[in-house]
């Protein structure tokens, strides 16, 4: 593990019974650093992101966030999802609870703060992702552009210092896209450490430090952005970015 | 001049008010309206019926002839059974106190009025959601069956009153409310136990459920009576009553474990990974976003194994406690009554009636509280 890695994947194999879908994974992300990952589905980019925060566990190899190695201990487990916050693709967000408090639970129950701060907090994290009006609706209420922003901020609201994109405007209508992806692009000027998996090129080439393509479970290409859709080394990156691009 | 009106047309089928509403609901189709009469026809015939049987013909504390009944013989329909058929329900008079209180004597019922009162009370919260105090009236629900305890057995500045002088509608009202109220949770934690990943916990909780599921009541009630004495220490003697709620209330904890486990599975994974995502811990998860929701999606089965215990626990007579069936079955048996069993159980009936059709009504009214943000199109 490099000196100052922030997130550390060393020879990571994970297999869905005798289904490899993670392949020696390699990847070191340094604080602050922006990563988009993509890939065909089914590549493994979701199983890897997934990795990080224990919600899928890895067989081989070792997995080090914020100095925490992932194993079966479940007090690092938890440690490490304290600082890991996830946004996924189906929003996730808890339906019998109304905006304010999906975002008000984590902090009042896993951090301890009171009601009161809390609930402020919540709407300083709505104001973030611009809907603080929505704070007394349900998730049913909400468009899912509006319920994808509602789980960002309530991811925010515990502080992480690190930020996981699982595909997250895939489920989105094409104009709720942007919504999503501004507040995402202004989380990453603010400085966040995140890795997004996206098939939004263009999200990629505004934001991306590092692009990382996978396929069949490897990390085919680790390249900067200019570098990756100019001039990709890779066969196999070729024809997928032509495929992704082209239409 | 020549003038061509157009042609009025006839107005539209009323759909509002009581014509609209008969129409819509009762004669929309002729099937419909086919079922219609034959369901007032038989209306027609038993209401009228029944209403004279139970109500207009019928003997309350005196007779025909202006007697006050002190026995069988004394009723109408027993003494001139050509001109009068209608109920006898001094029967039930006579014996209120036992079909209410059991043989629970008679200087100390005071204290079950009081329970009945505090009872009444305790549910107060439940029923009302907008009840200005009630967060600490919910903290009196949850120790009440405590007084309620100490108030009907007696301790320290109260008499005791041993469980066998318990009976009638006390007794099923505690076995009834004790079985479900403790079968809940433990019904919860056999639910997430049976869906464990260590194998050992998983394992005992699905062997629990299957084996009391697999068992009928009546020979759990046995295994409590006979045998569960066997597995106390020497000297240590559970009281009857006791034994019967422990029997009822493992076999009610079974079934409700099987329902709620089977609205743990309805919830999206996707609620589980957001909840570990944000850090929350197992119990945590399943305490604030887990079960709330599980518990949502199962209400009506939830009411409904709740009624079927209700009724079962009129099968404690067979062990010889005096629920309010067991003490109708007594009235029946006493020389000076014979023969008015339609009376009893019609009356037991409708007390039971009573009670479940109130279940079946607050589980309605459950569901339409709660529908509030779930099923609105979130995943």
């Amino acid at each position: 593990m490099s000196e100052n890695s922030i997130i550390s994947l060393q020879n990571v194999n994970k297999w869905f019974g005798d289904f490899q879908v993670l392949q020696d994974v390699n990847l070191e992300v340094k604080k602050k650093e922006r990563i988009v990952v993509c890939g065909p589905s089914g590549s493994g980019k979701s199983t890897m992101i997934r990795c990080i925060n224990r919600l899928e566990e890895h067989q081989e190899g070792t997995i080090i966030v914020d100095g925490i190695e992932l194993t079966g201990n479940l007090k690092n487990i938890d440690s490490v999802r304290r600082e890991v916050g996830m946004v996924f693709q189906q929003f996730n967000l808890f339906p019998h609870l109304s905006v304010k408090e999906n975002i008000t639970l984590a902090p009042i129950w896993v951090k301890k703060m009171p009601k009161a701060e809390a609930e402020e907090l919540a709407m300083k994290q709505l104001e973030i992702v611009k809907i603080p009006e929505q704070a007394n609706k349900y998730p049913g209420q909400l468009s899912g552009g509006q319920q994808q922003r509602v789980a960002i901020a309530r991811s925010l609201a515990m502080k992480p210092n690190i930020m996981l994109f699982d595909e997250p405007t895939s489920a989105l209508d094409p104009e709720m896209i942007k919504e999503v992806l501004d507040v995402m692009i202004e989380l990453a000027e603010g400085g966040m450490t995140m890795i997004v998996v996206t098939h939004e090129m263009g999200f990629a080439k505004t934001v991306a430090d590092r692009m990382v393509f996978m396929d069949e479970g490897r990390i085919v290409e680790e390249a900067a952005p200019d570098k990756f859709f100019n001039n990709p080394e890779s066969d196999r990156t070729k024809l997928f970015l032509s495929q992704i691009l082209n239409h | 001049m020549n003038i061509n009106y157009q042609q009025s047309r006839k107005p539209p089928v009323a759909t509002t008010g009581v014509i609209g509403w008969l129409r819509m609901n009762l004669f929309s189709n002729w099937f419909n309206t086919l079922v219609t009469i034959i369901v007032a026809y038989f209306l027609y015939q038993i209401v009228p019926w029944f209403l004279n049987w139970s109500v207009f013909e019928a003997d309350f504390t005196r007779n025909y002839l202006g007697e006050v009944i002190i026995d069988r013989t004394g009723c109408s329909r027993v003494a001139d059974p050509e001109n009068h058929s209608g109920a006898c329900w001094s029967i039930i008079i006579v014996r209120f106190y036992q079909f209410v209180y059991g043989f629970y004597p008679r200087e100390e019922v005071w204290r079950v009025n009081v329970v009945y009162f505090l009872l009444v009370v305790a549910l107060v919260p439940l029923l009302y959601e907008k009840f200005p105090v009630r967060k600490q009236f919910l903290k009196f629900t949850y120790i009440f069956p405590i007084i309620g305890f100490y108030l009907l057995y007696g301790g320290p500045g109260l008499e005791i009153v041993m469980t066998n002088k318990w009976g009638g509608l006390l007794v099923t009202l505690v076995l009834g409310f004790v079985g479900i109220a403790l079968a809940f949770p433990i019904g919860i934690i056999l639910a997430l136990g049976r869906r464990s990943n260590l194998p050992v916990i998983s394992m005992i909780c699905t062997l629990f459920i299957e084996f009391i599921r697999g068992v009928p009541l009546i020979t759990l009630l046995f295994f409590g009576m006979v045998m569960l004495p066997l597995f106390l220490p020497e000297g240590l003697n559970m009281d009857g009553l006791i034994r019967v709620l422990v029997a009822v209330t493992l076999f009610q904890a079974a079934y409700m474990a099987e329902v709620i486990r089977g609205g743990l599975q309805a919830i999206p994974r996707g609620q589980y990974e957001a909840a570990q995502s944000v850090g929350l811990t197992y119990w945590q998860m399943n305490r604030k976003i887990i079960l709330p929701q599980a518990i949502r999606i199962t209400i009506p089965s939830i009411v409904n194994t709740s009624i079927g215990l209700f009724k079962d626990t009129t099968l404690v007579v067979i062990i010889g406690l005096l629920d309010l069936l067991g003490i109708g079955r007594g009235a029946l048996a006493d020389a000076t009554w014979m023969g008015l069993s339609n009376e009893v159980y019609v009356f037991v009936a409708i007390v039971f009636f009573i009670f479940t059709f109130s279940m079946s009504r607050y589980s309605l009214y459950l569901e339409k509280k709660l529908k509030t943000g779930i099923n609105m199109g979130a995943d």
